[in-house]
């Protein structure tokens, strides 16, 4: 566990006065807060990382026991043990964008030497009811699972929760599950889940919106003469016809065959085929002077 | 089926901030304030949005108006966001 440095992480000095704190951390907190920086993990990260910085300077408490211990942190433990220190018994400040749920908001380092808790969290921990914290969950279905409604358990924070995936579902696509979040405090409401769905790519499907794309092979002789060829899509096998001179890269379109439309029953998107045409190889010496043959009579 | 009402002045208390600052957020519009019996109230519903702004004035001393234009940025911002997903996956389409 390494020693963090919350006077360079605010980009301060051990003299810093409690309103050069606070200037510091909103500074840096107006620059890197989740909220103004959605997807970025890095930024999340240092967001954490000031936020803990605050946490511990702007208690003159907690930045009495830092100054005097926090390069020693492991006497620090000592300090804590001698002085029988209860933990506080409140929660950790609410943040939605805490990230990844289960995580914890603080560093081990903050943790061996504070314990688990915020100052705000103790604060909070009255008879007063309070929303519980929101959680945020990622998914990943491959498109065929995507294609069918089905049920999914996932496990959050030890406890299971079975949803309902509905056929259609994109990638990216965020649903909230409300009150399947963290406990509220106090008989306060439970927070929401959050589940990002993240669909794996097929190799043979490619999706767009709700089409789907599919390249099939024709051999040489279906494409010139004409014929029929039997195509798997995800719902079952289909017979095509083939126009007779069909060329290498013709697409057609057929309909309703595509992906789902999200939460609209029996509708679907098209299944566009793209045709590619196999030139024969190892022909034989016959089939060479056929060939020849049929040259000729362009 | 009734909408839980959360108290204020509980709300300030938990968070330690003055109900001025929820009065000022009612003024500009951002949430919706329920009086009755007296006492002022929000609803559950609210209490996410309210959160946000609360965080937002906390931990980055963001005055109510700087609020509202956050607000409205944000949610442009996420729009792009989603935009900007979407036409990756075209053009990872296309580049295929």
């Amino acid at each position: 566990m390494a020693f963090i440095d919350y006077y360079k992480i605010l980009g301060l000095d051990k003299k810093a006065s409690d309103d050069d704190i606070k200037k510091a951390y909103r500074k840096l907190a107006r620059k890197l807060h989740p909220d103004l920086n959605p997807n970025d993990k890095e930024a999340n990260k240092k967001f954490q990382q000031i936020n803990e910085a605050n946490e511990v300077l702007s208690d003159p408490e907690k930045r009495k026991k830092y100054d005097e211990y926090g390069e020693n942190w492991k006497h620090a433990e000592q300090y804590e043990n001698a002085k029988q220190q209860q933990q506080s018994s409140g929660r950790r400040t609410q943040q939605e964008y805490s990230g990844e749920f289960g995580d914890d908001n603080f560093s081990d380092f903050f943790s061996s030497m504070f314990g688990n808790t915020s100052s705000a969290g103790g604060k909070r921990g009255g008879q007063v009811k309070y929303r519980g914290q929101d959680y945020n969950a990622e998914l990943r279905l491959t498109l065929r699972d995507a294609y069918i409604t089905h049920q999914h358990t996932l496990s959050v924070n030890g406890k299971n929760v079975r949803i309902t995936v509905a056929a259609g579902i994109a990638d990216g696509q965020v649903i909230k599950l409300k009150g399947h979040g963290g406990a509220g405090v106090n008989g306060g409401p439970a927070g929401d889940l959050y589940i990002t769905f993240q669909i794996i790519e097929d190799p043979l499907f490619k999706r767009l919106g709700n089409d789907l794309f599919i390249m099939a092979e024709l051999d040489l002789y279906t494409a010139v003469l004409g014929g029929e060829i039997t195509l798997e899509t995800l719902s079952g096998a289909v017979k095509l016809k083939v126009k007779p001179e069909t060329q290498n890269g013709t697409k057609t379109r057929l309909k309703g065959k595509g992906f789902p439309v999200y939460k609209k029953d029996g509708e679907f998107g098209d299944l566009i085929v793209t045709y590619t045409v196999r030139i024969p190889s190892g022909l034989t010496d016959k089939q060479k002077e056929l060939f020849r043959e049929l040259a000729k009579t362009q | 089926m009734d909408t839980e009402l959360f108290a204020i002045t509980d709300y300030c208390s938990v968070h330690q901030i003055d109900a001025a600052f929820i009065e000022s957020l009612e003024k500009e519009g951002l949430i919706l304030v329920v009086n009755k019996d007296e006492n002022k109230y929000v609803e559950e519903e609210q209490l996410h949005m309210l959160e946000i702004f609360t965080r937002w004035h906390m931990e980055m001393g963001i005055n109510t108006q700087g609020i509202d234009a956050m607000h409205h940025l944000v949610a442009r911002l996420k729009a792009v966001h989603y935009e900007l997903d979407r036409l990756k996956t075209r053009l990872r389409f296309y580049e295929e």
